[in-house]
C-alpha cells in the first residue's frame, strides 16, 4: 500500500532507509526541523540545517522516487536560548518560499518552561503572519499531558489560528481526545518505549475514527523504526480493517492536510 | 470489518500478554532482590505498583488512566504564572 510518513527525520538516517521505504510503498514524507542531539551555537548553524532540509534531503529522497517535504523552526529544546531563537525565527522567512516547505514545525514544548512558551508564541505569530501550516511537537512522558494542554491553550487563544491548519503530533491515549475535539489534526507516533506501538495506534483509530488522524514513525537518530508505518498497516490488516480505512490514515489524511499548504505536489499513483 | 468477539481478542493476545506479565514480574523480583529503593526511585516504585492496581480495575480506559498516573498535572493558571498572553500580542510585546 502506498503511504506517506508525515514525520520522519531523514537527516539522521542512512540512504538504505530511503531505499527500504521506497520498496515498502512510501511515496512522500515530511521532515520537521528538530534537535540535532546537541545545541547549535549560532543562527548560521540553522541556516545550514535548513539548506540541508530544503535541498539535500529533497534530492536524496528523489533518487528513490520519494517526494520530500519539510517544516522549519528552532525546536523546543533549543528554545531555552531565547535570543538565538529570535535570530532563527527572523531568518526563517528566507526559506519559506522554497519548494517543499510546508510550514512551521515541529514547534512545541519540551519541559513546559516559560522560555519554551515564549518562543512557541513567537513561532505561532510567524506562521500566522506568513499564512503557514503548523506542525506541533508535544512533550514526552510525564510532561506530555500538561504540555499538550498548554499548547492547545496557546493555539486556541489566538483567533487567527484555524485548527484545521494545525497538526498536533505525538498524541497518546490521554491527549488524543482533546486534540480532535478542538478541531485539530492529530498524529500518532509509532516509536519504541517512549511513545506509541502499532497496536495502541490501531486501538485509538478504532475508538476515535480515522478523521483528521495520521500516523508517523518519527524515525531519527535515537532508537526508532523508520518503517513503523507499514507495521501499522500490517496490524490493521491483521485485525480485518478494509484497505480504504487503512489508506485514509496512512495516505489520504496526510495528503489532505499537506495540500492546504498549496505546495504539496505528489500525484496519486495509478490515478 | 467483521467485529471480533472477546474470545477472539483473548485468543489473539494471550501468549503476548502472558509474556509481558512475566516480564513485569521478573522486573519487580529483580528490584526487590536488590533491596529497598530510596528517594525518587522509591516514588517511582510506588507509581509502578499503583499502575498495577489500575490494570486490575474495571476502568474502561485503563491506558488513559495509566497515562494520567505517570503525568504531571495541568495547571490552568500557567499563563498568569508565566506572565504570557497570546501570540497575536507578540509584536505588541516586542515594541513595549
Amino acid at each position: 500500500m502506498d503511504f506517506i510518513d508525515p514525520h520522519i527525520h531523514m537527516v539522521s538516517r542512512v540512504t538504505d532507509d530511503y531505499a527500504t521505504l521506497a520498496r515498502m510503498g512510501c511515496v512522500a514524507m515530511s521532515e520537521p526541523a528538530f534537535w540535532a542531539g546537541f545545541d547549535r551555537g549560532s543562527v548560521d548553524g540553522f541556516r545550514d540545517y535548513f539548506e540541508q532540509l530544503t535541498v539535500v534531503e529533497r534530492s536524496r529522497a528523489a533518487q528513490f522516487g520519494i517526494d520530500h517535504y519539510c517544516w522549519l523552526c528552532i525546536n523546543a529544546k533549543e528554545a531555552e536560548n531565547v535570543s538565538l531563537s529570535r535570530d532563527v525565527i527572523a531568518m526563517i522567512p528566507e526559506f519559506l518560499d522554497r519548494p517543499g516547505v510546508l510550514g512551521i514545525g515541529e514547534i512545541g514544548l519540551n519541559k513546559n518552561t516559560k522560555n519554551e512558551a515564549t518562543v512557541f508564541l513567537e513561532h505561532l505569530d510567524l506562521a500566522m503572519q506568513h499564512d503557514q501550516l503548523i506542525l506541533i511537537h508535544t512533550p514526552h512522558l510525564e510532561d506530555k499531558y500538561q504540555g499538550t494542554r498548554m499548547i492547545l491553550d496557546m493555539l486556541c487563544d489566538d483567533p487567527r489560528v484555524q485548527p484545521d491548519r494545525v497538526l498536533v503530533d505525538h498524541v497518546e491515549e490521554h491527549t488524543i481526545g482533546e486534540v480532535l475535539d478542538r478541531g485539530f489534526w492529530a498524529g500518532m507516533t509509532l516509536y519504541p518505549v517512549t511513545k506509541c506501538t502499532p497496536a495502541r495506534a490501531a486501538d485509538m483509530i478504532e475508538r476515535y475514527g480515522n478523521e483528521r488522524l495520521c500516523a508517523n514513525s518519527a524515525g531519527d537518530w535515537g532508537v526508532s523504526k523508520p518503517t513503523a508505518v507499514p507495521d501499522l498497516i500490517f496490524e490493521m490488516r491483521r485485525r480485518g480493517h478494509d484497505e480504504a480505512m487503512i489508506r485514509r490514515v496512512v495516505h489520504d489524511n496526510p495528503r489532505s492536510f499537506f495540500a492546504k499548504s498549496g505546495k504539496f505536489k505528489t500525484a496519486v499513483r495509478g490515478a | 470489518m467483521k467485529k471480533r468477539s472477546a474470545d477472539d481478542w483473548v485468543d489473539d493476545c494471550y501468549l503476548e500478554v502472558r509474556a509481558r506479565i512475566l516480564q513485569i514480574a521478573a522486573d519487580l523480583d529483580r528490584i526487590d532482590r536488590a533491596g529497598v529503593p530510596t528517594g525518587s526511585a522509591a516514588q517511582r516504585r510506588q507509581q509502578l505498583e499503583k499502575s498495577l492496581t489500575i490494570l486490575l480495575s474495571d476502568d474502561p480506559d485503563r491506558a488513559a488512566a495509566i497515562q494520567h498516573l505517570f503525568s504531571r498535572d495541568y495547571q490552568s493558571d500557567w499563563r498568569e504564572n508565566y506572565g504570557l498572553r497570546d501570540s497575536s500580542t507578540v509584536n505588541e510585546r516586542a515594541q513595549v
